[in-house]
């Protein structure tokens, strides 16, 4: 059974190692602050005991006045989960760190996420539209376009 | 003096008769070698996301049918049991065995198709799909038998599936069951130890382990590599822990254990099936009665089945309306894409089919 | 004494002079050839897919006339009727000749195939020489489609039409050496009366690399990857539609029937056989031979091109020259009247070096480090 790990308890691991990173936890999730997003990340996935090497998925929902990006990962050898979560208030121009050298497998999914909503990610080696044609205008998942 | 060559780019364009639906490669060849290879999609892009953001949560199961058209149920009881998460729905026992025998079922009907169109980019003309083809009918015939469609579905609810199947699929299933394994052991040895196969698939297309996990690969690719994660196994949802099977792994992640995995995978769903028309309770309501526009509470769920490709996994955003505020669709052939380059780079035209077979993906789930 | 050279002694001694002796048959032949040759590629279309069906678990065709014997007719009618699309890249001349220097040389194969006891058009002394020479002429009309028709897809299948091609004429033309050398002749019609036992018994490895090495020249699975319909959409005829798709298309056939005539000649003795008219006989072994190529056309995968390359070079070439080393000692030792002798030595030679290759040799090639 795959185990949900606390959120309250990584929180407080990850705030130790990573001060002013962590703005709130509940029982499955942790939000941390957009900008320590890739320490964060790479904390969760080099410490013994955490390892998560997984990545599950990753994506981003409109709520109008920020943009939450979501993020699922997996340990394999301890059979855990993790949600991590993020927000970016910026809607001119919303940029997040990319987490592509860590899990390749965001390559699309971060290349999907600024094509449906605009966010630009920072260190992403190949950042174009996937699903819409070069040349599209928009955003199509924001809630204000259409 | 050195002879002076130059790449040149191939467009395995949208329209070729080996890409499993409107898919995209940019290749770059030194002659026959290929050099790098870039997967370009987006040309069945619908919209699906947004177009569940106006509806209700019902009327979307009919647009997840159309995102791994070849074993579309599957995709439908991935997006109920992530609504029933954020609701708290609770699905009856006799739905919840009529779920796990469509599953399987659909799963084989996939993996039919994958091994036969497998062989068909491998160049054995169209005999293997026809064979596997004749199977998947049988299943077809089925499915046709419960809900009257033979391709899209639409067929599971939130609580539940749609409607009870007739007095003729229990005895029909039966028999199929019952002589499943003879054809199974009989494409096995029809193509198992084929020399030309073995030589096309051997060692081609490596994927190794660490790569798998780091992409997030998932399904029989992942499984290929050698890593044992089954979510029926691991984070097991619907009744999946009463059922005894085994989750068939390969060693080396090359296309022949891709295919061997898709083979033995095929005989664990048969056991599957076998315990579940045992253990099916004989009558019981088959639809947890949930209102027509139900309003789940606000909050969000992530719910994931082990899909035939690989991990199917639905993100839903709930604002406590009758329509949800964002449904994402995690899609297995997407990820499993990623690995492409990697396992494709160095060997030759013929090579990069054969490896893109191995892979099966569906353009519907890609591009959404 | 061909029946054509009777023909024209009787046309002689009837008063015609030399000139008209000599044409008046030569005519007749050619035209005979043709029509039979080019009426036979199409029932033979029509074979291959109702074989090819009942292999895949289906009727072929069976609309079209009684059992569907019209449907070559009714797809060439089709093809003659589409419109004929060159690509506004592609080089005129060679994208226009291409598929006349495919199909003719074709169709020049059949004047050296005995149907019965003297019913050939020309009894050429170097007979099958003769038909290996021709046959490489289509080769520079493939290549010349893929080129002309300036499309990447052709291209590739181009470059390995030239290796291909190239790689499995040493082997054919070892093992026509070794029936060369048990006859004494190349001459077709002394192939056949050479045969008191069938070739493919008294030189089992010999009939069995040329049968491989044919199918290797004819593009048929599990050599086709010249117009490998998964890989490269349809090689070096993709950019081709109407009339000359319909040339390419019967050429393709037609080297079939010539290939398996040229086989039931050099190997299963010709027209050779009790009861039976020799015509028929003849017609019974060529279309024994054509059907098992379309048995291993609906059953076995294809070869990758390194693959191709590997099997002809290390596999069969080393074995087609120890066999005419084999077959030469045999003659030379071997009296004419113990040839059964020569047959248990064969068999047990050609299990032999099966074996030892199946042993040692692999399908090698693989990644490149790029």
């Amino acid at each position: 059974m795959t185990v949900v790990t606390s959120g309250e308890d990584l929180a407080k691991k990850i705030a130790e190692a990573i001060p002013g990173s962590v703005i709130s936890s509940d029982k499955t999730s942790v939000m941390v602050d957009a900008a320590k997003l890739a320490q964060v990340a790479e904390f969760l996935k080099n410490t013994p005991g955490l390892d998560f090497n997984y990545l599950n998925f990753a994506t981003a929902v409109d709520y109008i006045d920020y943009f939450e990006l979501v993020y699922r990962l997996l340990s394999m050898e301890h059979n855990h989960s993790l949600v991590l979560k993020t927000r970016c208030y910026d809607r001119e121009n919303p940029t997040v760190p990319s987490i592509v050298s860590l899990w390749r497998g965001a390559y699309f999914q971060e290349r999907e996420m600024f094509d449906m909503f605009g966010i630009k990610f920072e260190g992403h080696p190949d950042l174009r539209r996937l699903l819409t044609w070069e040349g599209f205008k928009g955003y199509p998942l924001r809630r204000d376009y259409l | 003096m050195p002879i002076k060559t130059e790449p040149f780019y191939l467009n395995l364009g949208p329209q070729h008769p080996s890409t499993h639906g409107v898919f995209r490669l940019r290749v770059e060849l030194d002659g026959e070698v290929i050099v790098n290879v870039e997967p370009i999609i987006g040309y069945l892009h619908r919209g699906i996301e947004k177009l569940a953001e106006t509806r209700t949560y019902t009327q979307v199961i009919p647009l997840t049918d159309r995102l791994d058209y070849v074993a579309s149920m599957t995709n439908n009881l991935a997006y109920c049991l992530s609504v029933e998460k954020l609701a708290g729905i609770k699905v009856p026992e006799r739905a919840e065995y009529l779920r796990v025998i469509f599953s399987e079922l659909m799963r084989l009907a996939n993996h039919f198709l994958a091994i036969g169109a497998f062989l068909n980019d491998c160049g054995a003309l169209a005999t293997p799909l026809i064979y596997m083809w004749r199977e998947r009918e049988k299943i077809v015939d089925l499915c046709e038998m419960t809900c009257g469609q033979r391709l899209l579905f639409n067929y599971m609810r939130v609580g539940g599936v749609s409607q009870d199947v007739p007095e003729e699929f229990m005895p029909a299933l039966k028999k199929f069951v019952a002589e499943m394994p003879k054809f199974i052991g009989e494409y096995e040895q029809l193509i198992k130890q084929n020399e030309i196969f073995l030589a096309r698939t051997k060692g081609v297309g490596i994927l190794p382990k660490e790569t798998a996990i780091n992409i997030g690969a998932s399904g029989p690719v992942l499984r290929g590599s050698g890593v044992n994660w089954d979510i029926r196994k691991k984070d097991p949802y619907s009744i999946y822990e009463r059922f005894d099977f085994e989750v068939p792994t390969g060693e080396v992640g090359d296309c022949y254990d891709r295919f061997w995995v898709r083979l033995r995978e095929m005989r664990q769903s048969v056991r599957i099936l076998e315990q579940a028309i045992v253990q099916i309770p004989a009558k019981g309501p088959t639809w947890a009665d949930v209102p027509q526009f139900f309003r789940p509470p606000a909050g969000e769920a992530y719910g994931h089945i082990e899909a035939p490709k690989g991990n199917l996994g639905f993100y839903v955003v709930s604002d406590g309306s009758i329509a949800p505020y964002r449904v994402h669709i995690f899609p297995p052939s997407l990820i499993n894409v990623t690995a492409l380059a990697d396992m494709a780079i160095g060997w030759k035209v013929a090579d990069l089919i054969i490896i893109f077979g191995s892979i099966d993906v569906v353009l519907g789930e890609i591009d959404r | 004494m061909t029946l054509l050279d009777q023909f024209q002694k009787m046309l002689m001694t009837a008063g015609l002079p030399d000139w008209a002796a000599y044409l008046v048959p030569a005519l007749v032949g050619i035209i005979l050839i043709i029509a039979v040759s080019l009426t036979l590629v199409i029932i033979f279309i029509w074979w291959e897919r109702r074989l090819l069906g009942r292999f895949q678990l289906r009727l072929g065709p069976n609309r079209c006339g009684p059992e569907g014997i019209l449907q070559p007719v009714a797809t060439g009618l089709k093809l003659l009727l589409k419109e004929d699309i060159v690509p506004a890249k592609a080089d005129k001349i060679l994208h226009f000749l291409a598929p006349i220097v495919v199909f003719v040389p074709v169709l020049m194969i059949f004047a050296v195939v005995p149907v019965s006891e003297g019913a050939i058009l020309a009894n050429l002394n170097i007979g099958i020489v003769y038909v290996i020479a021709i046959s490489s002429i289509s080769t520079i009309g493939i290549f010349m489609a893929a080129w002309g028709s300036s499309n990447k897809f052709a291209l590739i299948s181009g470059m390995r039409t030239v290796a291909q091609m190239v790689s499995y004429e040493l082997p054919v033309v070892l093992s026509i050496v070794g029936v060369g050398l048990v006859t004494g002749s190349f001459s077709m019609l002394s192939i056949v009366q050479a045969q008191s036992i069938p070739f493919i018994l008294l030189m089992p490895l010999g009939g069995v690399i040329f049968f491989l090495g044919c199918l290797a020249e004819m593009n048929r699975s599990p050599f086709d990857l010249l117009e490998a319909d998964s890989e490269i959409v349809a090689g070096y005829h993709t950019e081709y539609s109407g009339m000359k798709f319909a040339m390419f298309f019967m050429g393709e056939y037609g080297v079939a029937l010539a290939y398996s005539a040229v086989i039931a000649t050099l190997f299963l003795g010709g027209w050779s056989g009790p009861l039976l008219p020799p015509v028929i006989w003849f017609l019974i072994k060529v279309v024994l031979v054509f059907s098992f190529t379309v048995w291993m056309r609906a059953t076995l995968p294809r070869l990758r091109v390194d693959q191709l390359m590997a099997f002809a070079w290390k596999g069969l070439l080393p074995m087609a020259v120890i066999n005419l080393v084999i077959i030469a000692i045999e003659v030379l030792v071997v009296p004419a009247s113990m040839l059964w002798l020569m047959v248990i030595l064969n068999f047990a030679f050609a299990a032999v070096l099966v074996l030892l290759w199946s042993r040692l040799f692999t399908l090698g090639g693989g990644r490149v480090e790029v």
